[in-house]
């Protein structure tokens, strides 16, 4: 047998990690420091003008969003590796209703979900007997309560906005799967999908991973998503150093504060197209918060970049009927108009 | 002669599973067939749900994750004898 260039490095390896994670560390720490420091130091701008205070918002955003997201991702990514979609599915199959909904919600955090994952996904848990709306919390709940938002949130404005995005996130999944469950719509799912039930879900998918092999997926994974977010993290704090630095209080407030009450579903059908680009629409949201964007408009406006995406919508439209899709839509866009304005009220009057 | 099938419905991760895949069958010298499977029914059918999957001479070797060439080598060589 011909010797092959396995890497099993093991001791260099965990080296390396340790390398890492101080490094991360110690960015971490100077970054803010730095920021200020090129900005009216280095270059010749002053604290308090408009224009220095946007350079210094993007130049102190851009490292630490950029660190958030190495470190959190890779961390999260870690984690979800030990619940793939092929055990979920187990986990759901034969629960109640309302268990198996929440359960699904629940999952929907931890489990790696991609697009191109979502028919495969749809096929694989309603072939294997998962109600569909149990079915339907998963694929709501997968990607709105998604990493990159929860890492970006906390972050930004701290563990409650992180833990209030969360939980309302949650309630629009199980109301939304417990909805299109009481609907009774199985027959608008495409026809093929129920001829296959049953076609195959004994094959042994028992695969053993390293430690290494984890971090070493983790890590290519973070690295995959960072580089295709660049561009729109880019973006949006430059954008968001803009608003932070140049747009009136007074216009944020009369456009997008609690007293206008048309501002929650306009930004939800600004939102719901705009799903790539969830990473740069914090940055942009952070900016409009400080100048007075309501809470609840602020969190409807992310759950719609996240929760419905065009691209999703085609893709899913190959496993339904467009009557079930657009109950889809229409059920997930309800539950984040009442999620804006339920906090809206909530915190302003 | 080898089969290997990468499953997956074509986006960026099953592309770099299958030029890895392609890579460890000129690491490992051995003959061997890339498949690409894009049809959601016969992924499904293998019981796997996130994608890519690789699949080597009908067996299961990884599903949601990208292996590196080097790993999809020694999996090559592994049924070698099998």
């Amino acid at each position: 047998m011909t010797t092959l260039a396995v890497r099993r490095t093991g001791f260099p390896f965990w080296l390396g990690v340790a390398a890492a994670v101080a490094a991360w560390l110690v960015a971490w720490l100077v970054a803010a420091p730095l920021a200020l420091w090129v900005t009216f130091e280095l270059l010749p701008f002053d604290v308090g003008t408009p224009l220095g205070d946007a350079v210094a918002f993007f130049l102190y955003d851009v490292p630490k969003v950029l660190l958030l997201l190495l470190g959190i991702v890779t961390v999260v990514t870690l984690v979800r590796g030990f619940f793939p979609p092929e055990k979920v599915r187990g986990a759901l199959v034969g629960r109640g209703e309302v268990v198996g909904t929440v359960g699904a919600a629940g999952l929907g955090i931890v489990t790696p979900f991609c697009s191109c994952s979502a028919v495969p996904l749809f096929i694989g848990f309603v072939e294997a007997g998962v109600p569909l709306g149990v079915t339907f919390a998963f694929l709501i709940s997968s990607p709105m309560v998604n990493e990159v938002a929860l890492v970006l949130l906390w972050g930004l404005f701290g563990p409650t906005v992180a833990l209030v995005y969360m939980v309302a996130g949650l309630s629009v999944a199980i109301v939304g799967g417990l909805v299109i469950g009481r609907l009774h719509m199985e027959r608008y799912v495409a026809d093929y999908v129920w001829e296959l039930q049953g076609a195959g879900t004994g094959a042994s998918l028992e695969i053993k991973l390293t430690w290494e092999d984890r971090v070493r997926d983790a890590w290519a994974y973070t690295e995959g998503l960072v580089k295709r977010i660049l561009p729109y993290i880019l973006v949006g704090i430059g954008v968001g150093a803009f608003i932070h630095g140049f747009v009136p209080a007074d216009l944020v407030m009369a456009v997008a504060g609690p007293g206008n009450p048309l501002a929650v579903p306009i930004v939800v059908l600004l939102g719901v197209p705009l799903y790539s680009n969830a990473a740069g629409t914090i940055p942009i949201v952070q900016a409009l918060l400080g100048k007075g964007m309501a809470v609840g408009t602020t969190l409807a406006f992310m759950m719609a970049t996240t929760a419905i995406s065009l691209p999703e919508l085609i893709i899913l439209r190959n496993v339904m009927k467009t009557r079930l899709l657009a109950v889809f839509v229409a059920i997930v866009t309800a539950g984040i108009l009442f999620v804006g304005y339920l906090f809206n009220v909530l915190i302003y009057t | 002669m080898k089969t290997i099938e990468v499953l997956g419905p074509g986006c960026s991760n099953c592309q770099r599973l299958e030029k890895n895949a392609r890579e460890a069958v000129a690491m490992a010298g051995v003959e061997a067939e890339v498949v690409h499977v894009t049809d959601p029914r016969e992924i499904v059918a293998h019981g796997i749900l996130s994608t890519p999957g690789l699949i080597i001479d009908g067996k299961i070797r990884s599903y949601g994750r990208v292996p590196s060439a080097g790993d999809i080598a020694v999996w090559l060589s592994d049924a070698r004898g099998a």
